[in-house]
């Protein structure tokens, strides 16, 4: 599709259509919702990181005055998961435990006084049995297993080369080998996790208001654990408080809270603390990395060789497809022929990791772009000269069978270049101060869904009825990225309506059409074409209507600005109402919906695991820092940041730039000072002062720069905009500090303990040469 | 141990019984209905909680309501008024300084008390007024943009 005129709604800023409820304190999230009538919900944590549960007594919390349910692993025996092929969790451990905080049993009570003493009324009988914390210990041969079916506790391996890296290799002026440790990181979206739950014993009717970002995932899931038919289950997403992959599988709590509700034959709200947040977890697993490259003297890839190694934690979860996202992203950035990726994703006694934002791609995408500057430095090259020297021409799909339809990553180069002021700036700022740049992209949906039913991948529906209101249905979660306003947008701009005459209506899973779900930055892409098809045919339907009042054919007909007219001609204009009462006269209430179908060329390689990182467009990042760096203290402060992104056609360029800027924050956030930490299992980051990241206070300006690279099959040109910038900003990073003080950092975060730590061991390094010589 | 207090709620005079150890959060949003103020953290970490007792922003979460007798609390439900937005609400919602809105009620009563106090504050006035309040959405930038719109707002008026 072409890129809009003008005079257009969409290429226009504009404030979220949910955002006056945000600013007002009306906007009701889960734990806003009223449950006066509600039992409190309560879930009691496995103490052990590895154990054999010999049993459980709940009768003296049961006896507790005002304890309504006591449940266990007992009352649920079936497994979820977000993969199908991969469901080895159950909602309650059942035998074993494998992390602390793993959930073994809930209450539901009057109030939270009586649901706290019940937990403390539960004996638990657990065998304590070794247990894995590394993946090093995990792979030892004496390892005790996590999962039977695991040996080795390697939950995936992957081994994929495309070309020769052989040949790659001799071909190169120079190779360089690197291995890169990455932290496990943590979502910390800012609302704690909450579920409400409702069950009508009478008609065997369940519903469930939750803080997902995957409303469909939760409604199978309750289907399967709870053994319901699935048309008997309501699944409501209210406002959702931030996600960033958090939320997108389906969360033991919101189980737990459903068969809360079923025992009781009522109503359970669950609250779960900023402690219970993170035991959920699901973040970013411990990458390691160990990644070679060949340069020719010009800057230009000839070879790369990729092993990543992921600490999981203690079920599959998303586990496979971040594995297989690490090695498949590896591609689509660059023109890369001979590649060859092996990557292991291994159990330890943690919490579970998942999806978090940029999924599977930041560690590796770090450790390459870092590497790659080195070697601009080994060549004397410019940073700038080797990504010139790789980039990609679309049309063309990657010799992993990724899609590439368009491509603005040159444009970001240049406009980041030229914002900074780089050529006449790098490496002239003096000790301790230096910039750094890095390139990045990401998918604008997963071409091919987890839960891959035929289906199409979005589906948007709209009502007008006789008050000339149009009402846009969508199973897309808003959670902040504001996917409400894009759709609504969207609808406008085709219909040629204001936009105030539309309403939305999203995640109720009684009233809206399903939808994959807010993930891989699928919904602009997916949802907003959906919604220009609905439109479309709402459109259609009143321009039928227009015609014949004004008694010409179709065709000649335009709308726009809520006026119906025939283009030159002196006929008088018909207004909205007019019009929409001729078309409601013909068929009464008019419903149409759009869909929207991945293109089979989209949908990646044929080898195994080839749909990972498939998808109908990239989005592409540039970006450079500028840091000052502490030599005493190893402190680093992020000073200035230019950002450029591609994402295609900006719908709404407030939101583009606002999702910009959180991405690169965030990506910082990571760089600087994100971690988790455990002392033999026990989750010693559970709060907001421990779970470091960085406050107003720290936060540089992001210079934000949108570049629009039209994607033939993005609706008005658009493709993602909120994960692309992020995997860009931790190497951008490194290589500001490797330019202020001389300093390689092979591990994130760059805390000033790290950061000080190598600077010993190279000033020691240092000496020694010069000693020798 | 239960005791009656009398506190003003937007304006509004407000007795109740309350046990010693309620918390200010928990009393309004529980007992009262305002469900504006937040609850991002388990005590004191993250600002989501954030109200004016008596013109000075406070954490409501670390806040006994026992405490606050004859005190003067403003909550994000006492900002609109006749349903109208005030100039940081407008410039909140204008500029994006609310993408997911979880922080935003504490943002917005944080720098309501940093503008009374200081109409038009600096960069770092308002960065030192809002260090307290985490965001994990916008990177703060649009943020700093809606509290330098509504003092420029403010300016005009």
């Amino acid at each position: 599709m072409n890129k809009p005129a003008k005079t257009s709604l969409v290429g226009r800023p504009a404030p979220l259509v949910d955002g006056i409820e945000k600013v007002t304190g009306k906007a009701k999230f889960t734990g806003d919702l009223n449950t006066h009538d509600a039992l409190v919900g309560r879930i009691l944590r496995s103490p052990v990181s590895h154990g054999h549960i010999l049993g459980i007594d709940t009768t003296h919390a049961e006896a507790l005055d005002g304890v309504e349910a006591v449940i266990t692993g007992k009352d649920c025996d079936k497994t979820y998961g977000v993969i199908p092929i991969a469901m080895n969790e159950y909602p309650m451990a059942r035998d074993r435990v494998r992390y602390r905080g793993e959930p073994v049993a809930a209450v539901a009570a009057r109030d939270a006084e009586t649901a706290a003493k019940a937990l403390d009324l539960i004996e638990l009988d657990i065998e304590e049995l070794t247990a894995c914390y590394t993946p090093t210990e995990s792979r030892a041969a004496d390892a005790p297993r996590l999962h039977d079916n695991k040996p080795g506790n390697l939950e995936r391996e992957v081994h994929h080369t495309f070309g020769s890296t052989t040949d790659g290799f001799v071909e190169a002026d120079l190779i360089r080998e690197e291995t890169f440790d990455c932290a496990e990181i943590n979502h910390a979206q800012m609302e704690p996790h909450a579920a409400l739950a409702e069950y009508d014993a009478e008609r065997d009717r369940l519903t469930l208001h939750s803080v997902t970002q995957v409303p469909f995932y939760v409604h199978l899931t309750l289907a399967r654990c709870l053994d319901m038919d699935s048309s008997k289950i309501q699944v409501v997403k209210p406002f959702v408080g931030g996600g960033f992959g958090a939320r997108t599988e389906t969360l033991n709590f919101e189980i737990v809270t459903a068969l809360l509700a079923h025992r009781t034959g009522g109503k359970v709200m669950m609250q779960l603390s900023r402690e219970e947040t993170f035991l959920t977890h699901r973040g970013r697993p411990n990458t390691q990395v160990k990644l070679k490259i060949g340069l020719a003297k010009t800057g230009k890839i000839t070879a790369v060789d990729c092993e990543v190694l992921m600490s999981g934690g203690a079920y599959a979860g998303y586990g496979l497809v971040t594995i297989l996202y690490a090695g498949a992203l590896l591609q689509g950035l660059y023109d890369i022929t001979n590649i060859k990726y092996d990557g292991y994703r291994v159990y330890t006694n943690h919490p579970p990791c998942g999806a978090m934002r940029g999924h599977g791609t930041v560690d590796v995408r770090h450790s390459f772009e870092a590497i790659l500057d080195r070697m601009a430095r080994d060549l004397n090259l410019d940073p700038f000269t080797v990504r010139r020297a790789n980039l990609l021409q679309a049309p063309m799909f990657t010799s992993n069978g990724l899609m590439v339809n368009s491509y603005g990553l040159d444009e970001c180069l240049d406009k980041v270049e030229h914002a900074s002021d780089w050529a006449k700036r790098k490496g002239k700022l003096g000790k301790g101060h230096g910039l750094g740049m890095a390139c990045s992209h990401y998918v604008s949906g997963a071409a091919k869904p987890v839960h891959w039913t035929g289906e199409p991948h979005a589906v948007v529906s709209m009502k007008l009825d006789f008050d000339g209101g149009i009402t846009v249905f969508t199973g897309a979660s808003d959670i902040g990225q504001g996917s409400s306003t894009v759709v609504a947008l969207a609808a406008a701009e085709v219909i040629g309506i204001d936009l105030a005459r539309i309403r939305i209506v999203a995640n109720d899973s009684v009233v809206t059409p399903k939808d994959n779900g807010s993930y891989s930055s699928r919904v602009t892409f997916m949802v907003g074409n959906a919604a220009i098809e609905a439109a479309r045919a709402m459109r259609a339907k009143l321009i039928d209507a227009a015609a014949e009042l004004l008694d010409t054919d179709p065709d000649s007909v335009k709308c726009e600005g809520e006026s119906f007219f025939v283009q030159g001609s002196s006929q008088s204009e018909l207004g909205f109402h007019e019009v929409a009462i001729a078309a409601l006269a013909k068929e009464g209430t008019i419903n149409v919906k759009g869909t929207f179908t991945t293109p089979v060329e989209a949908q990646g390689g044929k080898h195994r695991g080839g749909a990972v990182g498939s998808t109908m467009g990239f989005s592409y990042a540039a970006q450079v820092v500028e840091v000052s760096v502490d030599e005493d203290t190893g402190q680093i402060s992020v000073d200035q940041v230019w950002a450029a992104l591609d994402c295609g056609f900006a719908i709404n360029p407030l939101a583009v730039e606002g999702q910009i800027e959180g991405s690169v924050w965030m990506g910082m956030a990571q760089g600087l000072c994100e971690e988790t930490n455990y002392l033999r299992g026990l989750p010693t980051h559970t709060n907001l002062t421990d779970y470091r990241f960085p406050t107003i206070e720290d936060s540089p300006p992001i210079d934000v720069q949108i570049v629009e690279s039209i994607d033939p099959l993005g609706p008005f040109g658009a493709k993602e905009a909120g994960e692309g910038a992020l995997s860009g900003f931790p190497p951008a990073l490194a290589n500001a500090v490797a330019d202020a003080i001389g300093l390689d950092a092979n591990f994130l975060p760059l805390t000033p303990d790290r950061v000080l730590e190598a600077l010993i061991k190279l000033r020691r390094a240092k000496r020694r040469k010069e000693a020798n010589t | 141990m239960k005791r009656i207090v009398s506190l003003k709620i937007n304006g509004k005079t407000v007795d109740d019984v309350v046990p010693d150890n309620s918390l200010l959060m928990d009393f309004l949003r529980d007992k009262q209905g305002l469900t504006g103020t937040k609850k991002g953290c388990d005590g004191g970490e993250c600002g989501a909680c954030t109200v004016l007792i008596n013109g000075h922003p406070r954490l409501a979460c670390i806040t006994l309501t026992a405490s606050c007798e004859d005190q003067k609390i403003e909550t994000i439900e006492g900002q609109s008024k006749s349903g109208r937005l005030s100039a940081l609400q407008r410039a909140f919602h204008e500029n994006l300084g609310a993408q997911c809105g979880f922080c935003t009620p504490g943002m917005i009563m944080a720098a309501e008390a940093l503008l009374r106090k200081t109409p038009n504050p600096d960069i770092d006035q308002i960065k030192t007024a809002l260090g307290g309040n985490l965001c994990r959405c916008t990177g703060y930038t649009k943020i700093i943009k809606s509290v330098q719109a509504a003092a420029m707002s403010g300016a005009r008026q």
